[in-house]
C-alpha cells in the first residue's frame, strides 16, 4: 500500500526538486513588481516624537511560567495560562483575580477568551483545547463543565475562537491547524502544510472573514482559506522558527517575530516580505508580536526579557522597554488600543501603557 | 571531568540560533584591534592577563551598537550569564559589575587546558562531573558548599553511591593537579568552573538560561525522511501539496509594493488619532489615570457615542458593521429607503457561518424561508446566477452554502447604501450630536489615588445583554 503514493514518472526526488524550481520562479515573479522599500516610501512620514510607555499593572499569582494571554473584548479582563498548569482570568484593572482553573497537564501553551467573555479555551501538553465556561456560582468547580473541544496528535501551541463562541481554531505541535465547531467537539476542516511544528495563529480582520495565518518550525507563515482548507499564500524567509503571526490593522498584511531575532512584514497584495525589523544588538528570539490600533508600532516580546517597540513604517526601533526579569512569551494589545499586556517567564504579566 | 570531547555540537546550534550570534559578537570583543580593552589586573599578588571591566564591556557594546547604557549592561549581563563571560572575583552571582572587577572571555574549544567552553558546544552537564565539582568543593573547605549545593551533593550521593570512590578519587585527583598549577591559572580555572556551574546548575530563584519550551525535540510532521516505508507516503503527499500550492502561487495576480506600500501610509495617518498610544484618549487612558470614564464613554451600546467613533464609521464599511451602535444607526438609515432586510440577511448569514455545526440545517432553511423563497416576507434581491447557485447548494446545506449571497448583498450595501448612508442628514447629525470628552490630567498628587473601579463579568451579564450585537431591526 506504501508504493501505491507515487504517480509514474513521479519520485520523491522528482517532486521535491520540482517543488525547489518552483519556489525559484515564485521569488522571481515576486520581484518584479517590487519597485520601492518601505521605508523610502516612509521618508516623508513624520517621525515619531519621546515614547513613553510604563508598567502600570503587574499581575501576580502565577507560580510558574506564564507562557500565554489573552484580552476579553471588555478591554480589561485578561485569561492567562502557564507551565504548572494554572489558568486564570484576571480584571487586569483591579488586578482582581475572578476565575482560576488547574488544567490535567503542565506547558499550557494556548488560552483565548471567548468573544462573548462567557468562556475560555485553553490547552498545551495533553494535545488538546479545551473551553471552560466562566461562573461565578461559588458551588460549581470549573472543571465540572470542561469540554474537549480539539484532538491533536502533539502538544497544542495556539487556539483561537473565530467570530463566536462555537467555533474554535488550533495550531499544534503535530504540523496541522484544524477548525472545531464547539459544541459537538467535530472537526470542521483540518490544514496540512507545514512541515514541522505549527508555533502560532491569527484570525483575519476582513470583510468575508475567511482566512488566518500561521507560522511554525519550518521557517513558513501560510495564509490559510478556511473554508477550502488550502493553502492560498506561503512565505519562507524566516532564518528559524516563526512563533508569532499577527495581521496589520487592516488586514492586507502580517508581521511574525523570529527566533532568528527579527520580525517582518509581509504584505499579501504584494505577495511578499516588505519589511525587517531587526537591529545587530538584539540577538535573541522574537517570542511574541502585536500591532497599536493604528498599525503605526509594532510591539515584539523577546527572549531576552525585553520588549522592544519599531516604528513599522520606518522601520527603526522606538523604544526598549525593560522590566521582566525572564524570557517574555507572550504579548497582545488590548482590543481598544489603550495598553498591551506582556506574560514572561518570571511568573507575571505587565500590562504597559 | 568524565572522559570524552563534546559530541558534535553542530545539531544543537542550529537549534539556538542566539548562542551563535552571540558567540560572533564574543569574537569580535576579543578582535586585537577593535576588540574591547584588555588589561592585566592585579589580584591579590597575582597578576591576571587579558582580563576586561564592566565598564569596558560596556563602553565597548554602546558604541559598537549605538544604543544606551541601559541595553548595553542588560546585554553585557546576558553575556555572563550564559557563560561567555565570568568574573575573576567572587563568582557566586553572574552579572556585569562596573567596579574594578575584571572579567575574561570563556574560551571557544580548548580540551587540554581547560574543559570549560561555550555553551552551545557542551554537552549535557554530566551529573558525574558535578558530583565531582561539589566534591572538591567539599574536599577544599568543610562546609563550602551552600544550601542548594549542599542538596544536590545529598541527591547526587544516593543516587550514584555505588560509584561515589570513583567521585571522590577523581576529586582528589583534581585538586592535586591544579595545585601543581601556576597561582594565575589556578585562580582562573576555579573562576571559569565556578562560573560553568552556575550556568548549568543555577542556585534557586536564579532563571536558568537553558531552558527550553517544549517545542524542542518534538517535531514530527513531515521530517522523516525514509527511502521506502510507511513515511514514503505521507512525505509525498506534503510534496505534492507543496508543489500544488506554488503551482497556484505563480498564478496569483500581484500588486506593486508602490501602491501596497502607500496604503499603509494612508491608514496609519488616518488612523492615528484613533490610537490610543500614538495620540492619547480623552478624557485619559484609564490605565495611566486609574479613572475608567474612557470606557464607559465608549461602551458597547453608549447612547451617545464620542466623536472619534462616529467618524471611524466612514473608514470602512466593515467598522461601520463591526460597532453595534453603528450598525444600529445604519439600520435605520436602511429602513428609511426600504431595504432593512438585506442588513438583517448579511446578519442571519453571519449567524450561520459562525453558528454550532448541529444549527446548520434549521438556519438555512428559516433564512430561506424569510428572504429567498419566491414571496418570502423579506425577500432580498439577489442577481439571478447568484440566485441558482444558491438553490442549488440548498438541497445540501452546509454552513457556508449561503456565502456566495451573503458577499452579493454585502458589496450592494457596501457600494451603495453605504455611501449614501455617509452623505445622509442622519450621519451629518450623528457627527455633530458626537461628544468630545474634555481632557482630564493625571492627577499629580499620587495619595490622592481614586479607587479603581471594578465592572461586572460579562460572564455575569445574561446572554441577551452580552456583546454581541442584537441584529432585529424590529419589525414584525
Amino acid at each position: 500500500m506504501a508504493t501505491d503514493g507515487l504517480h509514474e514518472n513521479e519520485t520523491l526526488a522528482s517532486l521535491k526538486s520540482e517543488a525547489e524550481s518552483l519556489k525559484g520562479k515564485l521569488e522571481e515573479e515576486r520581484a518584479k513588481l517590487h519597485d520601492v522599500e518601505l521605508h523610502q516610501v516612509a521618508e516623508r512620514v513624520e517621525a515619531l516624537g519621546q515614547f513613553v510607555m510604563k508598567t502600570r499593572r503587574t499581575l501576580k499569582g502565577h507560580g510558574n511560567k506564564v507562557l500565554c494571554m489573552d484580552w476579553c473584548k471588555d478591554k480589561r479582563r485578561i485569561v492567562s495560562s502557564s507551565q504548572d498548569g494554572k489558568v486564570i482570568v484576571w480584571d487586569s484593572f483591579t488586578t482582581n483575580k475572578e476565575h482560576a482553573v488547574t488544567m490535567p497537564c503542565t506547558w499550557v501553551m494556548a488560552c483565548a477568551y471567548a468573544p462573548s467573555g462567557c468562556a475560555i479555551a485553553c490547552g498545551g501538553l495533553d494535545n488538546k483545547c479545551s473551553v471552560y465556561p466562566l461562573t461565578f456560582d461559588k458551588n460549581e468547580n470549573m472543571a465540572a463543565k470542561k469540554k474537549s473541544v480539539a484532538m491533536h496528535t502533539n502538544y497544542l501551541s495556539a487556539c483561537s475562537f473565530t467570530n463566536s463562541d462555537m467555533q474554535i481554531l488550533t495550531a499544534s505541535g503535530d504540523g496541522t491547524c484544524a477548525l472545531w465547531d464547539v459544541e459537538s467537539g467535530q472537526l470542521l476542516q483540518s490544514f496540512h502544510g507545514h512541515g514541522a511544528d505549527v508555533l502560532c495563529l491569527d484570525l483575519a480582520p476582513s470583510e468575508t472573514g475567511n482566512t488566518f495565518v500561521s507560522g511554525g518550525c519550518d521557517k513558513k507563515a501560510m495564509v490559510w482559506d478556511m473554508r477550502s482548507g488550502q493553502c492560498v499564500q506561503a512565505f519562507e524567509t524566516h532564518e528559524s522558527d516563526i512563533n508569532s503571526v499577527r495581521y496589520y490593522p487592516s488586514g492586507d498584511a502580517f508581521a511574525s517575530g523570529s527566533d532568528d531575532a527579527t520580525c517582518r512584514l509581509y504584505d499579501l497584495r504584494a505577495d511578499r516580505e516588505v519589511a525587517i525589523y531587526s537591529k545587530e544588538s538584539i540577538i535573541f528570539g522574537a517570542s511574541s508580536v502585536d500591532f497599536s490600533l493604528s498599525g503605526r508600532l509594532l510591539f515584539a516580546g523577546y527572549n531576552d526579557y525585553t520588549i522592544n517597540v519599531w516604528d513599522v513604517l520606518k522601520g527603526s526601533r522606538v523604544s526598549i522597554l525593560f522590566g521582566h526579569e525572564n524570557r517574555v512569551s507572550t504579548l497582545r494589545v488590548s482590543p481598544d488600543g489603550t495598553a498591551f499586556c506582556s506574560g514572561s517567564w518570571d511568573h507575571t504579566l505587565r500590562v504597559w501603557a | 571531568m568524565a572522559a570524552g570531547p563534546a559530541p558534535h555540537g553542530g545539531h544543537r546550534r542550529a537549534q539556538r540560533p542566539h548562542l551563535s550570534k552571540m558567540e560572533r559578537m564574543v569574537v569580535s570583543m576579543q578582535d586585537p584591534d577593535q576588540g574591547v580593552k584588555m588589561r592585566s589586573q592585579r589580584l591579590l599578588v597575582t597578576v591576571i592577563p587579558h582580563a576586561v571591566t564592566g565598564n569596558d564591556v560596556m563602553e565597548w557594546l554602546i558604541q559598537k551598537y549605538c544604543i544606551t547604557e541601559a541595553e548595553a549592561l542588560h546585554l553585557g549581563t546576558l553575556l555572563v550569564r550564559h557563560g561567555y563571560l565570568y568574573p575573576l572575583r567572587d563568582p557566586c552571582h553572574l552579572e556585569l559589575r562596573l567596579d574594578e572587577t575584571p572579567y575574561r572571555f570563556q574560551v571557544r574549544l580548548n580540551w587540554e587546558q581547560t574543559p570549560y567552553f561555550w555553551m552551545s558546544t557542551l554537552w549535557p552537564a554530566a551529573e558525574l562531573d558535578y558530583a565531582i565539582y561539589l566534591a572538591k568543593k567539599n574536599i577544599r573547605k568543610r562546609g563550602g558548599l551552600v544550601d542548594h549545593e549542599k542538596e544536590h551533593y545529598d541527591q547526587l550521593h544516593r543516587k550514584i553511591s555505588h560509584t561515589w570512590d570513583l567521585v571522590v578519587m577523581q576529586a582528589r585527583e583534581q585538586l592535586r593537579a591544579a595545585k601543581q598549577r601556576r597561582k594565575g591559572d589556578r585562580l582562573v580555572i576555579a573562576c571559569q568552573e565556578q562560573t560553568y556551574w552556575l550556568v548549568n546548575r543555577p542556585p534557586p530563584g536564579v532563571p536558568s538560561v537553558l531552558e527550553q519550551g517544549p517545542q524542542w525535540g518534538s517535531c514530527t510532521a513531515g521530517r522523516v525522511q525514509m527511502p521506502t516505508g510507511p513515511f514514503q507516503t505521507k512525505t509525498v503527499d506534503f510534496y505534492r501539496r507543496e508543489v500544488e500550492c506554488l503551482r497556484k502561487a505563480l498564478g496569483r495576480a500581484r500588486v506593486k509594493s508602490s501602491v501596497c506600500l502607500e496604503a499603509y501610509l494612508k491608514f496609519s495617518s488616518q488612523r492615528g488619532p484613533h490610537d490610543p498610544i500614538m495620540s492619547g484618549c480623552l478624557p485619559s487612558n484609564p490605565w495611566v489615570t486609574d479613572n475608567d470614564t474612557y470606557w464607559a464613554m465608549n461602551a458597547p451600546s453608549a447612547a451617545v457615542p464620542t466623536r472619534l467613533r462616529v467618524e471611524q464609521w466612514a473608514f470602512s464599511f466593515r467598522e461601520l458593521l463591526e460597532d453595534p451602535v453603528g450598525r444600529a444607526h445604519f439600520m435605520d438609515f436602511l429602513r428609511k429607503e426600504f431595504s432593512g432586510e438585506n442588513l438583517s440577511f448579511w446578519e442571519a448569514c453571519e449567524e450561520l457561518r459562525h453558528g454550532g455545526q448541529a444549527q446548520v440545517p434549521a438556519l438555512v432553511d428559516a433564512v430561506y424561508q424569510q428572504f429567498l423563497a419566491p414571496g418570502a416576507a423579506r425577500w432580498v434581491n439577489i442577481d439571478s446566477r447568484t440566485m441558482e447557485r444558491t438553490l442549488v447548494g440548498l438541497g445540501r446545506p452546509h454552513r457556508h452554502v449561503l456565502d456566495d449571497a451573503q458577499l452579493h448583498i454585502y458589496m450592494l450595501m457596501k457600494k451603495d447604501s453605504y455611501p449614501r448612508f455617509l452623505k445622509s442628514d442622519l450621519y451629518k447629525d450623528l457627527l455633530a450630536e458626537a461628544v468630545v470628552p474634555p481632557e482630564t490630567k493625571r492627577r499629580v498628587f499620587p495619595f490622592m489615588r481614586k479607587p479603581r473601579h471594578s465592572s461586572p463579568s460579562p460572564a455575569l451579564l445574561p446572554a441577551s445583554a452580552s456583546g454581541e450585537p442584537s441584529g432585529g431591526d424590529g419589525e414584525a
